[in-house]
């Protein structure tokens, strides 16, 4: 397993967000999560590489396990981070830093890479995600759909197991949507590993191998999406699923 | 005019340290006001604390009477600092306290998503500090900042107080021996206004710059 939850609560003042929940994501797995808003998809993979501190359960990223409601030692976090990436609803690019120079920071200041190095495998990233021409564009004078493949690139950059995309395309534009997705497609059939939350039910259907959904900080329904999208047993997934599909 | 050409050696000498005091208690207000954002900005509770402490105490009290503590205070505490160096120390404490506002607005100003951005790289803490949340930081507190450089140039004439020979005390010795105040406090003004007014172009000139580099 790349990625094992285990009993995850976490709770925001009164608010119960994650109610116990497990997950298992294997290696190449692409792993869907979807849910309605205020259900906890976000939370959950938020806490997957502790952006979010869980109140009690533990999460393990490649046999790196931390038990949540004690204190641990901030390196095991950072063990734990160095080995997932994450992309942003809201890319969270650095805009003092051109497209190259976003991709190239986590292995110069992180990993310790070259400067060199990184930047020619800083240049291969972008060309893989279409942008060979933007390497020293500014974010401010990229597209959204720029945007989000420059932080694939910069995701794919630190050379994590497992990739943890938070909503990639719910601040675009419908029509960027595209080609961001495009790029996950690839990512998914070259074999990286992938938790996913989005909306995106075109997506889910083609690239996922499994689809979770949460309702209410619980998971309730888990599958592959050929029974997920079909014969969902939960009455609340099919009331979801009629929503989303008109 | 005349009093322009009688009093130039003076006048010179007073503007060299009026921008001499403004200049180095603004670099050494910058440092000092840098690590009083650190503290406040830390996990500390006892930092947070002692800073905010410190920000209330020089940003409630007046200036003169900090400067006066320095140089008339202290010395009955054994202490006895000659009138620049007076004036500076307070100057720095003074104006720290304020640019550390500054800064902290600065950096609170930066999108909570850059530091999770580089927490999920596994970014440490003063790493991400100096190579991601500053350089953003800096850009946002510049204006604040650049005003309080300003407003530090205009605040050195309290070194006249404790009797530093500045633009203000040249001003009051023309007076004195001239009786011509009025003239003699007008050019000085304008001399204060001559160097803040290039400040602002400079500040100007300064985000300008800023502003390209983000696109």
């Amino acid at each position: 397993m790349i990625v094992s939850v285990r009993g995850l609560r976490k709770r925001f003042g009164d608010l119960e967000v994650l109610k116990g929940v497990d997950l298992d994501v294997g290696r190449g797995e692409v792993v869907v999560v979807m849910g309605p808003s205020g259900s906890g998809k976000t939370t959950l993979i938020r806490c997957l590489n502790l952006l979010e501190e869980p109140e009690a359960g533990t999460v393990s990223v490649c046999g790196t396990e931390l038990a949540c409601g004690v204190r641990h030692p901030a390196g095991q976090v950072r063990e734990l981070r160095r080995r997932t990436a994450m992309v942003f609803q809201q890319f969270n690019l650095f805009p003092h830093l051109t497209a190259l120079q976003n991709v190239m920071e986590g292995p110069v200041s992180v990993r310790r890479v070259p400067r060199a190095q990184a930047a020619a495998r800083g240049r291969e990233l972008l060309a893989r995600v279409g942008l060979a021409d933007k390497c020293d564009c500014y974010p401010a004078k990229l597209s959204g759909g720029q945007k989000q493949r420059v932080a694939i690139a910069r995701a794919l950059a630190m050379e994590p197991e497992v990739i943890l995309f938070d909503e990639p395309t719910s601040a675009l534009d419908p029509e960027l949507h595209a080609e961001v997705l495009q790029v996950m497609r690839e990512l998914a059939r070259e074999g990286m590993t992938m938790v996913v939350v989005t909306h995106e039910t075109a997506f889910a259907r083609e690239v996922a191998d499994r689809v979770v959904f949460m309702d209410g900080g619980t998971v309730i329904e888990e599958g592959p999406p050929s029974r997920f999208f079909t014969t969902p047993d939960h009455p609340r997934v099919r009331a979801f699923l009629r929503l989303v599909a008109s | 005019m005349d009093l322009l050409i009688d009093f130039l050696p003076d006048l010179l000498t007073g503007l060299g340290v009026t921008i001499v005091l403004g200049v180095v208690s603004f670099i050494l207000g910058s440092a000092v006001g840098a690590l009083v954002t650190l503290a406040r900005i830390s996990s500390s509770r006892t930092l947070r604390t002692l800073a905010a402490a410190y920000v209330s105490v020089f940003r409630g009290t007046p200036l003169l009477i900090q400067i006066m503590i320095v140089y008339f205070g202290l010395p009955q505490l054994g202490l006895e600092i000659p009138p620049i160096p007076s004036a500076i120390i307070a100057f720095t404490l003074f104006s720290a306290a304020y640019l550390s506002e500054n800064f902290r607005a600065g950096v609170l100003g930066v999108d909570r998503g850059q530091w999770e951005a580089a927490a999920s790289m596994a970014m440490p803490y003063w790493k991400t500090l100096r190579r991601i949340i500053f350089p953003q930081a800096i850009r946002i507190a510049t204006p604040a900042v650049g005003s309080r450089f300003v407003a530090l140039m205009k605040d050195t004439s309290l070194a006249s107080a404790v009797t530093v020979v500045e633009l203000t005390r040249v001003a009051e010795g023309i007076g004195t021996s001239t009786f011509r105040y009025m003239e003699a406090l007008l050019l000085v003004g304008l001399l204060y206004w001559l160097v803040n007014t290039l400040l602002q172009i400079g500040q100007q000139a300064l985000e300008r710059r800023m502003r390209r580099a983000y696109a």
